[in-house]
């Protein structure tokens, strides 16, 4: 962790952030860290306006009729919710964040493959994010996030601003996607080796993998639906022969893998986070490692598990049951080497831990649930209640907050050289962990009782239950206030963090913190791999 | 490293090597082709569902296309990506000159496959052999029909923009390669631009059987 002589000039110089002064230097910029700064303002703030949908909601299903808004309205704020979240924040943030900020440094790199490139996605989100919204303020699509056919192109609200946005986005991300895999191809440190290679940057190298060969299909079938829209040419109207169960097809053989799109970074952080954490190497680095990219490929076979009640048939539903489960196999084998990465380990009870073991819990509640819905006799009859939704706000939603927030905490004095307040943290942990639970617990309830989804109205016997997830919905957002407010001011007051307050052995803490606009004085050469906690403290990961 | 990396004009500064550099510049450029082709991939599965739900209707209609243009378009598009390659191989020989010339070719190339194409969408407008709610051609009725000139107009229309789109990137690559910027040492950029030609010329040679002879 010690700076050698050599980089000890560098170790003075201005750091990424202060290193030139202005917005115009920062709208310029080319600089992978505060590329990652910006989308991390950006997901932050997209978090909160669809999480304040999500109150709109929970707020309106309070009581079994209307309570604050007409049913319209109510359509298209759980659209907004969908779209926001998934395509504003779910699948950027991570990657967008973390990806950009870490990778190079984790590799060795002074940057990613293409600088300009990574530039223009920042811009390419902000201009989808903004056609996305300008659409919803206009007309307020009502379809939900999955814009099902032939309701999307029969509808009397805006739907073709909306697409357009979701497309740009689906290009942004694409352009992320082609310029980490390039990064982790060609800007590999001497003798950082695949199998050296932080187990962050597996998963992220999976992720992108889905990013590039996944989201072009989303966003011809998305433009699809727009020209539908727009022109009545019957792609997929069946009263002009269009099948709109191609449709579904199409959606979700972006969709689904989408899913491993907001999951695998969720792993990737939590990788790093156990081992520093438990100050242990990781139990099964290959398993884990490969276990990533065993996820992103059967994600590509599974999209049928969202058609078996769409007339699909009994085969095609067994064959997509089973390949589903498979996901299960590859997850498990992460979780099981997580857990026997704790063993023996000598484990830090601070707020990334906590969150860490949050991540475990979702993980494993989502996923068994998720088997529980592969199972097609099981899900004929959970098809569209809340039980889907509670399922998928516990794996996708539950696991990837738990490890953003994870990534964030672990990171922070790393991105800003300041530390938060652990007291506050501990606090907050919990307050969002139980209030997802008391959230969306209910729902499992709701949806297994018969619940279904989107109604705007529901029978008196569902009241208690959505009372308690409302309830729930607000602690959640109390505990997500809590963790703004003390994260902010830390940029003020927090205490200087040092390179390396966790004693971390991953490679990116070999820099100072925050670290500087140059990532290395001098191109590292890499000697073992990342997190070998076996070494002595004093030894560094830097040949000279 | 970074006295080094000094060395050439065109060398980032993160990356160690020219050599290193050019690696990671066509592996981008071959993800993103693959990303295209996936792009594409939607039209073509939509085709095939179409053509096995309406198989009379397709066959029907696709004898609407008119062939010979297409075949000439296909000609034309072929003998381009000869030129492109061509363009490539002098770039890299660092002849500027010939460069430039089979690169304008290759644009004119282009320009004459828009032009054949306009020509057929004319026909087809003015025959009312269109997408959807609009198809009135009064020649041709049945199931499938007017589906075979959505999938048409789609997918050629898709094309078209990409030849568009080819056409500006060989335009800017000339422009380039006339002010000399291209030479033994680097000329990735004309590489690069001339995959995305042969991609474009890729797809149509899938687009004119499906579209034209079945």
């Amino acid at each position: 962790m010690s700076p050698s002589a050599a980089s000890e000039a560098v170790y003075n110089s201005p750091n990424y952030l202060n290193a030139e002064a202005g917005i115009r230097s920062w709208l310029t910029t080319r600089d992978h860290k505060r590329i990652a700064v910006m989308y991390l303002g950006l997901v932050v703030a997209a978090f909160a306006l669809g999480g304040f949908f999500a109150l709109l909601i929970r707020v309106e299903l309070l009581t079994p009729g209307p309570t604050i808004m007409d049913a319209m309205t109510y359509n298209r704020m759980f659209t907004l919710h969908g779209v926001i979240m998934i395509f504003l924040f779910m699948i950027p943030a991570i990657p967008g964040v973390f990806g950009n900020f870490f990778l190079p440094l984790m590799l060795g790199a002074q940057d990613v493959a293409f600088p300009r490139i990574n530039l223009f996605t920042v811009y390419l989100y902000l201009i989808g994010a903004a056609i996305a919204v300008w659409g919803m303020i206009q007309g307020g699509t009502d379809t939900g996030w999955t814009f099902y056919t032939p309701y999307s192109t029969t509808t009397v609200t805006t739907v073709a601003p909306v697409l357009l946005g979701a497309f740009i986005l689906g290009m942004s991300s694409i352009l992320t996607g082609v310029n980490f895999i390039v990064t982790i191809h060609t800007l590999r440190a001497p003798g950082l080796t695949w199998m050296r290679l932080p187990l962050f940057v597996w998963a992220i190298y999976a992720t992108s993998i889905i990013q590039v060969l996944a989201t072009p299909v989303l966003g011809m079938t998305l433009l699809l639906v727009a020209v539908e829209k727009a022109f009545g040419f019957g792609i997929f109207d069946p009263a002009r022969g269009g099948d709109p169960i191609l449709f579904q097809h199409l959606f979700w053989f972006y969709s689904h893998p989408a899913v491993y799109i907001m999951v695998l970074p969720a792993m990737a952080v939590v990788s790093e986070v156990v081992q520093a954490f438990a100050r242990k190497n990781i139990f099964g680095y290959k398993a884990v490692a490969f276990s990533s990219l065993g996820i992103a490929f059967v994600g590509f076979f599974v999209w049928g598990h969202h058609l078996f009640t769409s007339g699909q048939s009994t085969f095609a539903s067994g064959i997509f049951g089973v390949l589903s489960m498979f996901v299960g196999i590859f997850t498990a084998i992460k979780v099981f080497n997580w857990t026997a990465t704790l063993y023996k380990g000598a484990i830090h009870v601070a707020a990334p831990f906590v969150y860490f073991l949050g991540f475990l819990y979702f993980l494993m509640f989502g996923g068994l649930t998720g088997i529980a819905l592969s199972t097609v006799s099981l899900d004929v009859h959970w098809q569209d209640t809340y039980f889907v939704v509670a399922h998928f706000h516990f794996i996708m939603v539950g696991a990837t907050i738990m490890a953003f927030l994870a990534g964030l905490h672990y990171w922070w004095p790393k991105m800003f050289g300041r530390m938060y307040s652990e007291r506050w943290a501990l606090a907050a942990a919990v307050l969002v962990i139980l209030g997802f639970n008391a959230t969306f617990i209910p729902q499992f309830l709701l949806g297994n009782m018969g619940m279904p989804r989107r109604y705007y109205s529901y029978p008196e016997q569902f009241w208690p239950l959505n009372v308690a997830s409302t309830a729930g919905a607000s602690l959640l957002a109390f505990g997500f206030l809590i963790v703004l407010i003390y994260l902010v001011t830390s940029l003020v007051n927090g205490k200087v963090a040092g390179p390396n307050p966790w004693g971390s052995r991953g490679y990116e803490w070999n820099t100072p913190s925050p670290p500087n606009v140059l990532n290395f004085p001098e191109t590292p050469v890499i000697t073992r791999g990342a997190h070998e906690y076996q070494d002595p403290p004093a030894e560094a990961t830097h040949a000279h | 490293m970074h006295t080094e990396a000094a060395g050439s004009p065109h060398l980032a500064h993160h990356f160690p090597s020219l050599e290193q550099q050019e690696h990671a510049a066509r592996m981008g450029m071959w993800l993103f082709l693959s990303t295209e082709v996936l792009l594409f991939t939607v039209l073509f599965t939509a085709y095939a569902v179409y053509r096995y739900l309406f198989p009379v209707g397709f066959e029907a209609a696709s004898r609407l296309a008119h062939v010979a243009v297409g075949a000439t378009n296909t000609v034309v598009l072929i003998t381009s990506s000869l030129t492109v390659a061509l363009a490539i191989y002098y770039a890299r020989r660092g002849d500027s000159r010939k460069t430039v010339a089979l690169l304008a070719v290759t644009i004119a190339f282009g320009a004459v496959f828009m032009v054949l194409k306009a020509y057929e969408y004319h026909h087809h407008f003015v025959d009312g052999q269109l997408p959807g709610k609009f198809y009135h051609y009064a020649g041709l009725k049945g199931p499938g029909v007017s589906m075979y000139f959505t999938l048409y107009f789609l997918m050629t229309g898709l094309h078209g923009l990409h030849v568009l789109i080819g056409m500006g990137v060989l335009a800017w690559v000339a422009a380039r390669a006339a002010r000399g910027e291209f030479g033994r040492a680097y000329s990735t950029p004309v590489e690069l631009g001339g995959l995305y030609w042969h991609l474009v010329d890729l797809i149509w040679i899938f687009l004119f059987p499906l579209l034209y002879l079945l």
